[in-house]
């Protein structure tokens, strides 16, 4: 059975697309060179538009519409599934997103350039970046899977199987539930310990891009203004993280759309108990629970879609800035 | 992405003469600089050293003692690996992985090495809104496709089936793969196609037979993101494929055994988690170069 979608993906649909631009190419050559000119780039761009247009662009307008449409997804209920995404109930998870969405890509970008200016002076930065990069070839249910051991809990005066606790009964401290505290406690620490998992699996990619804009920081400036009397500290303020300023915005914007969109962790660390659901979390249970219920799920997306709208705008300015569009 | 710019940074080599004479009052410096690295690598370390050992310790050691006395009472077993493997049913997960993967790798490539080619050589009427669509698209969050594609895809009985996965992933990826191709395809010399076309070659031929095999780097790094996207992907065959299916690929079957063990199997969990990060982890580190190029050269999708 499996063997079916693999060849269709691997052989049939790569041989269709090439048979496709090798007979369009038969077909413009006998055209005049303007036309060919006008023509030929649509020609390859077409399975492209195609697909796009399938996965990204049609469920976009769709779950517009759905968004408006009642539980059968026709007719026009007006705002009432927005109603519902802000209301009461989504409350909370719009807060622990707005968590998310500040302690993650903060967190990653202050520990990103602080590690890649610190590894690059050291000589086992080869090393160094080896085991800081790691965790990246991990899925997040497998960072889930060690995380959550690391978190583990037990009553004062058991023993502690989980690292954390057994170093806190070390120095004498209680034992802390640290994705579970209970609602009389402060809830919002059980998100922060989630985003601490992100943050683990996530650095190897703000570390690679960081580490190859630190390099790229010419020497003869940060020896100017060393000689300048400048101290380490104020050599980095004024030169290095000027210079490498571009790649620090890239590895925000990404986090916080990675923030947006969180849903692994939370989904497989706690599904979401514990006062540590996220939007996006919910939306999965609004589509496999309550698969009649689509118009919820499709407000939820497009709030996602809202929120992403300003970094979607700051991308495009910023390509259109370096001129390649 | 705001990335592109350092597209040409990252291929310069490192300056020989970066590391500086250390002077004695720079010495307590250094010593804080050590200390910061030692302690980063050590604590970012811990949790893999921890499903390594947790993996093959014994059942009833893990349940009397914390991990770490692996280190002080060394009683080994590959059981977990064995027990791991039957209930992950890797016979057909490895299977149904791969035909989710694979596809979205070849599909990836392919289609965005065209999508870059067009964009890079040729100028058109239109080639500004479809270049500044790719660039918002390609920030887009998953979950808004989500719902009209599960009523799309069980219209059309792709429900449940591979090729889902796969065609999601691929449009998804799509405009960040094109982007990365546009960027370094633009690099390339213009010399070598006008050449290639006084001597009649098509544009077909140049394609395939001057613009792909120079791209080679790009495209390498393109395809390893997509295998780990696609083989590391929970959220996609949660939805399309099912938790309960028999085509369930390998990270949601961890998924489903860590959801089913509240607290208690961490042998289990660690060895399936190992199992399950071999393939991605022999990519990167057997391909570490190209992977690094790519993901610094376009920085990362969402």
């Amino acid at each position: 059975m499996l063997i079916v979608p693999f060849l269709l993906g691997t052989v049939v649909i790569p041989a269709v697309v090439i048979i496709f631009t090798t007979a369009g190419e038969r077909l413009l050559v006998r055209f005049s060179p303007t036309t060919q000119r006008r023509i030929r780039p649509w020609f390859w761009l077409a399975p492209i538009i195609i697909v796009v247009g399938v996965i990204l662009l049609y469920p976009i307008v769709s779950s517009v519409m759905l968004a408006f449409a009642g539980p059968d997804g026709t007719g026009n209920v007006g705002f009432d599934n927005f109603a519902w995404a802000f209301g009461e109930s989504m409350r909370p998870l719009l807060l622990n997103n707005i968590i998310w969405l500040v302690l993650l890509p903060a967190a990653l970008v202050v520990l990103g350039i602080v590690l890649a200016v610190l590894i690059d002076r050291v000589r086992y930065e080869a090393v160094a970046r080896v085991i800081l990069v790691l965790p990246t070839a991990i899925s997040f249910v497998a960072a889930s899977v060690t995380w959550r051991a690391l978190y583990a809990y037990a009553p004062e005066g058991r023993t502690q199987l989980g690292l954390f606790n057994a170093l806190r009964q070390l120095v004498g401290l209680e034992p802390v539930p640290w994705i579970a505290r209970p609602p009389s406690d402060a809830q919002w620490l059980n998100t922060v310990a989630l985003v601490v998992v992100a943050a683990w699996a996530g650095l190897g990619i703000a570390l690679l891009v960081l580490s190859a804009a630190v390099k790229a920081v010419p020497t003869e400036l940060l020896e100017a203004a060393r000689l300048d009397g400048a101290n380490e500290f104020r050599a980095f303020w004024n030169v290095t993280l000027p210079a490498i300023w571009p790649s620090v915005l890239t590895v925000l914007t990404t986090q916080i759309i990675a923030a947006i969109k969180i849903f692994d962790v939370v989904y497989v660390m706690t599904n979401g108990n514990n006062g540590t659901n996220v939007v996006a979390n919910q939306m999965y249970g609004e589509l496999f629970n309550r698969p009649e219920q689509l118009g919820h799920a499709a407000a939820i997306a497009i709030v996602l879609l809202v929120v992403a709208t300003p970094i979607i705008w700051f991308n495009i300015r910023s390509v259109r800035q370096q001129g390649t569009l | 992405m705001s990335a592109a710019a350092s597209t040409t940074d990252t291929a310069a080599p490192r300056p020989l003469h970066r590391r500086r004479r250390i002077h004695p009052k720079q010495r307590f410096g250094r010593i804080v600089l050590h200390a910061i690295v030692t302690v980063a690598c050590l604590v970012w370390f811990t949790p893999i050293l921890q499903l390594l050992a947790a993996a093959l310790r014994t059942n009833p050691d893990t349940a009397a003692s914390g991990w770490w006395n692996i280190f002080v009472d060394p009683l080994i077993t590959l059981d977990n690996f064995a027990a791991a493997a039957t209930v992950m049913r890797l016979g057909s997960t490895v299977p149904a992985t791969l035909a989710m993967s694979i596809p979205a790798v070849i599909l990836t490539v392919l289609l965005a090495a065209y999508g870059g080619h067009a964009l890079s050589r040729w100028d058109f009427r239109g080639k500004g809104i479809v270049y500044a669509a790719l660039v918002g698209l390609m920030v887009v969050p998953p979950q808004v496709t989500l719902a009209p594609l599960v009523q799309l895809f069980s219209a059309v009985g792709l429900t449940g089936n591979p090729a889902a996965v796969w065609l999601w992933s691929l449009g998804f990826t799509l405009p960040f793969g094109v982007f990365l191709m546009r960027g370094y395809m633009a690099s390339l010399p213009e010399e070598l196609i006008e050449a290639a076309k006084v001597d009649g070659a098509s544009e077909l031929r140049v394609f395939f037979q001057i613009i792909l095999p120079l791209s080679a780097p790009i495209l390498a790094s393109l395809g390893i993101l997509q295998f780990l996207w696609t083989w590391n992907d929970l959220l996609t065959p949660l939805i399309f494929v099912g938790p309960a299916s028999a085509n369930a690929p390998i990270t949601l079957q961890l998924a489903n055994l860590l959801q089913s063990q509240s607290g208690g199997a961490t042998n289990l969990l660690s060895a399936g988690s190992l199992i399950a990060v071999l393939v991605p982890l022999i990519v990167i580190v057997s391909l570490q170069r190209y992977f690094v190029a790519g993901i610094t050269a376009g920085a990362v999708k969402g």
